[in-house]
């Protein structure tokens, strides 16, 4: 019987907090609402056009993405994790870190740099053309590149880092006696993972593939380049083409809807797992030494999505900054690119997981159903395709801002104009909105690690909710504060679509100056600032790993 | 820092309403930076007039517009296109412009008739053939294309693209919608491969042997001839450019341009800089640059344009291209152009 | 030692949704007393000492501290300013702190000499003072709970808590960990309320035990009286194994195997024998035969049959008797209770 199964009763639910989470949630579940009370709007028949002719490619496509990014996502991250893990092969150390790095790579920068290269004008296909005296694609067969299976291929390349890491992390976190009960009990060790291991695993697992189909689902340029119609370009194509904004939203929430059942998903996996750890007793993992051509087999896996997903186009990026020139690539205003960039992720980067630390013990403290819902409706920004929510966005923070700017002018006569739109405050927000889901998860999870007993016992010596907060919950989760904080870092250092809607005059980024360079077909200019994301962004994923791989009790002793 | 300027500018407008500390002029741009920024830098340098400029996608600038309404801090609103220029004045948010200069300098058919927007450089939307498969005597209209002669032969980028709706718009037009819609078909049934990637992609692809003749924008095929690249020049010698339609309404035009906004707090300086873009140094500019045409007759062309020799361009009024959009993608729609 | 009225709980009642845990419960403890509340688990001890925490409000009734109304009326003092010690049964040291950290947490407002020396003191009297260097997963069970004792009395509550505060530990150490505690809570004569599902253990460390059965308290007195004069047949039970059969009362006389004895009323009558109520004695009234025995130390453990019925007794015995012999038996009258049927 769990201790005390009725924690969250009884503690006082003092009434900020429940205000501060609506206020929070609320902000951050706005634009979503925006985006979804276009649900209502007449489509004047557009969704009967839409149904006639290409819906049913946008659904059929979103769903294969989905289903081939999924398996392909899952497979590879929960693979290399355990892999490296629970055993030892040549450079299994090393990997253990490098499996990260593609998190570092924006997925825009992979696919524009893969295509350009495997294309049917790209070097690859006229350099084997040149070679064997080919006089066109009828001489000889090549992958059609531009196609849902590349693009699902460049997809599971970069986003099955979110599975690797919280996977790997949910391996470490686990007793070895129940591995070693289930060898005990007659299970050789692969059927100890797959009778044990992986369902212990099985809830991290699922957050991180929910985190990489999100991504999926919300990602624009990759299918763009890949020329694959998913909800998403329909989305745009609705929006632009045909200016229907209401009927683009409309599809946005049909999509919002795709990802409220990942999410339900993903809680119900959860659900029974409430499971604190049984045992608080660590041993070293024993690691299964490998070798041979099981070693050989194992450094392939592993080393395979790293070389594709990070090695191979890094240097891509890296011949292209040197044939700019490292005086032109480095000089001009970079420094001061690099600094907004910095600067706008740190802030956003912390907003997020304060925001999310004040939901996630709100909600521990006020567990009904209307801080639940406004938690979840607050994560959804995540999902919905950047360029729309940023208009989510845009839309209540500019009626608010004017809505200021009437109230000011009606006391002293004379309007201040807009003072929130088009600042570093309106990005930040922004980011916040975008990026909770990702800090809220990391933060929600971790807090769990805090028994309830370990609450109590605070209350009962004398600390108050937030003097409780401050003296064990924060100080028993800052691993995974810092985590969190790095997520939403490298993730605002590639964002880019409400970047560039929402920010201020004469303001670039790494990523605005990459995205401009990388649309003028100069992608050799390209080169530097995303070598720089990726550059900024491996700090994190470096950290990340020590973090990870640290979070064993026992192990770092 | 300079982030926060705007709040100490606004600051200070709340204080002194009236007093405007220096002239400057707020622009929303969806044109690509570097082709701007030199026409803006030499705008600053010959006025004194600072430019401050955001760029970003325009149907998202097109929202930012119209949820800031009149208290918006853009005075300007550039777009490469028509499309969004006239979704930017159904939608109000443009204010008409009076200019002697503008209506001078700016052929009627390139600027709105009432002088909310105004066309600032123009392409030509053509055929491109590979030099050594197809000879320019079998090539005709842009109608020819859809023959089942050029079966398996033709590449064309995504029907997502304003260019190919401006393109549909035209034949809307001047064909009429069900004429419009059976080219789309016939265009369909020709490709080579299904639409992807940018119109140099398609100069490429032609290049390489993919396919045999592409429909893509002027400038495009300017710009591999200019590039820094040697195998962009090598490639792009391969390939022909063909003015089609010259014996009948003349190739297809589209334009950038720019309309100023209801909320204009610097009219001055924006129609200033709307003029100077219609000048001789800014057409100059567009048309080096860019591989562009200037819009003001008689404007010099670069050498790598004029060298593509004399052609007929049609005279429909842009404006119609931009009220014909919307239509021309449900037509794609159905068709299965993706 | 500050002085201090205790805890008096007035007529609790809680619910878990529909579920009434909590029925009606009335209590008090006064300065340096020690309480059990007994029960099985699902009794409503736990939720109990949780609403004297103050980690849940009770629905209706109240909770008096040193005087003071904490909960009910409207009132309800959030944990951290009732000032009671609770000693959680997985003991709750903070991971994140050291030994010394988890003891000074909860006298924070004290300057930092003070803080340490009052820490230190109290690691001294649990004998964990050369541990205050440590970190919580270095210590075992035992070490665990002696350093959870400290943390909570250190502050000097008015009140202590006790969740099942030995159920973690192996037995040998509980008997030694157990009467240590004891002495330290005596020591400081603080009032405290200790939840248990071992008799055995009430009957050690209370002065007084509540049986709780069902949300209700079922008899609230010193171990001896619950021992000797069980309110009803549950709490009977509850302190062992009890032979228990049913008999017919008439003029207030019950006629039973081990004898007649005296019914304070007449009609359907339900008996209880302790296994200890029965003494092997020559010249003893009962014969019985042993079906069983077993030794278990001290006393020893028959399974006998008396006219034809089955019974257990736990007797003192030199020589354990074999299986087939007849014994002869006295009867302690006093382990012998008689309960009306309902």
């Amino acid at each position: 019987m769990p201790a005390y199964p009725h924690i969250k009763n009884g503690l006082s639910t003092p009434l900020p907090w429940l205000l501060a989470v609506l206020v929070l949630a609320g902000l951050a579940a706005l634009p979503v609402l925006v985006v979804a009370a276009n649900l209502l709007a007449p489509s004047q028949g557009t969704w009967t056009h839409l149904a006639q002719t290409v819906l049913g490619d946008y659904v059929v496509n979103s769903l294969a993405l989905m289903g081939g990014v999924g398996l392909g996502v899952t497979l590879g991250g929960v693979g290399t994790a355990w892999l490296v893990t629970m055993c030892r092969f040549p450079g299994s150390r090393p990997l253990e870190w490098a499996l990260l790095l593609p998190m570092a790579m924006p997925a825009y920068v992979v696919a524009y740099a893969y295509t350009g290269f495997l294309d049917y004008s790209g070097p690859l296909q006229t350099g084997l053309r040149a070679l064997f005296g080919w006089k066109s694609m009828r001489d000889y067969w090549f992958p059609d590149i531009r196609s849902l299976g590349g693009a699902i291929t460049v997809m599971v390349m970069v986003l099955y880092p979110y599975v690797y890491m919280l996977a790997r992390a949910a391996f470490l976190e686990q007793s070895v006696c129940v591995l070693e009960a289930s060898r005990t009990l007659g299970r050789g060790p692969w059927r100890s993972f797959f009778g044990v291991a992986l369902p212990l695993a099985r809830a991290s697992i699922i957050a991180g593939l929910a985190l990489a189909l999100m991504e999926t689902l919300n990602d624009f340029g990759t299918v763009q380049f890949f020329a694959v119609d998913t909800f998403t370009t329909g989305i745009y194509r609705t929006w632009l083409g045909m200016g229907q904004p209401a009927v683009a939203a409309q599809l946005g929430a049909v999509l919002m809807m795709f990802v409220a059942v990942l999410i339900a998903l993903e809680r119900l996996s959860r659900g029974g797992a409430k499971s604190h750890h049984t045992t608080t007793r660590y041993r070293r993992l024993p690691r299964l030494a490998l070798t041979g051509w099981r070693a050989a087999l194992a450094l392939a896996f592993c080393a395979l999505p790293v070389v594709l997903g990070f090695a191979v186009p890094a240097a891509m990026l890296a011949v292209w900054t040197v044939e700019v020139g490292l005086a032109q690539s480095f000089g001009g205003d970079f420094l001061h690119l690099a600094g907004n960039s910095l600067i706008l992720a740190l802030a956003a980067g912390l907003a997020a997981v304060t925001v999310a630390v004040v939901l996630a013990y709100a909600q521990r403290l006020h567990p009904g159903p209307l801080v639940r819902l406004a938690v979840r409706v607050a994560s959804l920004g995540y999902a919905v395709p950047g360029s729309v929510i940023a208009v989510g966005i845009m839309v209540p923070l500019i009626a608010l801002d004017r809505q200021m700017a009437q109230t000011v002018e009606r006391w002293t006569g004379a309007s201040p104009g807009l003072l929130l739109t088009g600042t570093v405050f309106a990005l930040v927000y922004a980011y916040m909105v975008r990026f909770l889901a990702v800090s809220a998860g990391s933060v929600e999870a971790s807090l769990a690690k805090v028994t309830p007993s370990l609450e109590a016992a605070a209350r009962t010596l004398g600390c108050g909710t937030v003097a409780a907060l401050k003296r064990v919950h924060l100080p028993m989760i800052k691993g995974s504060l810092l985590s969190a904080t790095l997520l939403v870092f490298v993730d605002v250092m590639k964002e880019l679509p409400a970047t560039l809607i929402m920010r201020p005059f004469n303001f670039d980024t790494l990523a605005t100056r990459t995205f401009t360079f990388a649309s003028d077909e100069r992608l050799a200019s390209a080169g530097a600032p995303a070598l720089a994301i990726v550059l900024v962004g491996l700090i994190p994923v470096l950290l990340l790993s020590r973090a990870i791989a640290k979070s064993r009790p026992g192990e770092s002793e | 820092m300079r982030l926060f300027n705007r709040f100490a500018l606004t600051a200070a407008a709340c204080l002194a309403a009236t007093a405007v500390s220096a002239a400057e002029v707020n622009v929303y741009s969806a044109r690509k930076d570097h082709l701007l920024k030199p026409v803006l830098d030499a705008f600053t340098q010959e006025t004194g007039i600072q430019v401050n400029l955001l760029s970003a996608d325009a149907t998202q600038l097109l929202e930012r517009l119209k949820s800031e309404g009149k208290d918006s801090p853009a005075d300007l609103f550039i777009t490469t296109d028509v499309v969004h220029l006239h979704a930017a004045r159904t939608a109000g948010i443009l204010a008409p412009v009076n200019s002697a200069v503008l209506t001078k300098n700016i052929p009627a058919k390139y600027h709105d008739p009432q002088g909310y927007w105004f066309g600032l450089s123009a392409r030509a939307r053509v055929i491109f053939y590979a030099k050594d498969r197809v000879k320019p005597s079998e090539l005709s209209t842009m109608e020819d294309l859809a023959d089942a002669k050029w079966k398996g032969r033709i590449c064309v980028r995504s029907s997502s693209s304003s260019y190919n709706q401006s393109l549909m718009g035209s034949l809307i037009a001047h064909d009429g919608e069900q004429k419009a819609e059976a080219w789309a078909k016939g265009i369909v049934a020709n490709m080579a491969r299904k639409p992807q990637g940018g119109d140099t992609d398609q100069i490429q692809a032609v290049a390489a042997g993919q396919c045999d003749v592409a429909i893509a924008n002027t400038y495009y095929y300017g710009g591999l001839q200019t590039s820094a690249k040697q195998a962009d020049r090598d490639a792009v010698a391969k390939v022909g450019l063909f003015f089609p339609n010259q014996d009948g309404r003349g190739a297809h035009m589209n334009v950038s341009g720019a309309g100023m906004t209801i909320s204009a707090k610097n009219k001055a300086e924006a129609v200033k800089l709307l003029e100077f873009m219609a000048g001789p140094s800014a057409q100059k500019l567009f048309a080096e640059a860019n591989s562009e045409f200037p819009v003001v007759p008689g404007a010099k062309l670069s050498p790598t344009v004029e060298a593509w020799g004399k052609f007929k361009a049609e005279d429909i009024n842009v404006a119609m291209l931009g009220e014909n959009a919307a239509r021309a993608v449900l037509i794609f729609d159905r068709v299965g152009w993706r | 030692m500050k002085s201090t009225t205790g805890l008096a709980m007035h007529g609790i009642t809680h619910h878990f949704g529909a579920l009434r845990v909590v029925d009606d419960v009335s209590l008090t403890i006064s300065p340096g007393e020690l309480v059990c509340l007994l029960g099985p688990s699902g009794c409503g001890k736990t939720t109990t000492l949780r609403i004297a925490a103050g980690l849940e409000a009770p629905d209706s009734g109240t909770v008096t501290l040193n005087g003071a109304v904490v909960s009910g009326g409207g009132v309800h003092l959030p944990p951290e300013r009732r000032h009671v010690g609770f000693l959680f049964q997985d003991y709750a040291l903070f991971p994140h702190l050291r030994v010394l950290g988890n003891v000074e947490f909860g006298v924070e407002s004290l300057p930092a000499a003070e803080r340490r020396a009052r820490a230190m003191e109290m690691l001294e009297q649990v004998g964990m003072a050369d541990y205050a260097k440590a970190w919580p997963h270095q210590l075992s069970g035992g070490q665990q709970q002696r350093v959870a004792l400290a943390r909570a009395l250190a502050p000097n509550p008015a009140l202590m808590l006790l969740d099942e505060p030995f159920s973690g530990l192996d037995k040998r150490l509980r008997d030694l960990v157990r009467d240590e505690t004891l002495q330290v809570l005596k020591r400081n004569k603080v009032a405290t309320l200790m939840v248990t599902h071992d008799p055995e253990e009430a009957m050690f460390m209370a002065d007084r035990v509540a049986v709780m059965r069902q949300g209700r308290v079922v008899q609230f007195d010193r171990p001896e009286v619950l021992y000797n004069a069980p309110a009803d047949p549950f709490v009977a039970a509850f302190f062992g194994e009890v032979n228990q059969w049913p008999a017919e009362a008439r003029d207030g006389k019950v006629d039973t195997v081990l004898g007649i004895f005296t019914s304070p009323q007449d009609g359907d009558i339900e008996v209880l024998a302790r296994p200890e109520a029965l003494r092997l004695d020559q010249n003893g009234p009962i014969c019985a035969q042993v079906l069983a025995a077993r030794p278990l130390g001290p006393v020893s453990l028959l399974h006998l049959r008396l006219d034809g019925q089955d019974m257990r007794a736990r007797l003192a015995c030199r020589t354990l008797p074999q299986p087939g012999e007849t014994v002869r038996l006295s009867v302690d009258p006093t382990q012998i209770f008689l309960y009306p049927r309902t």
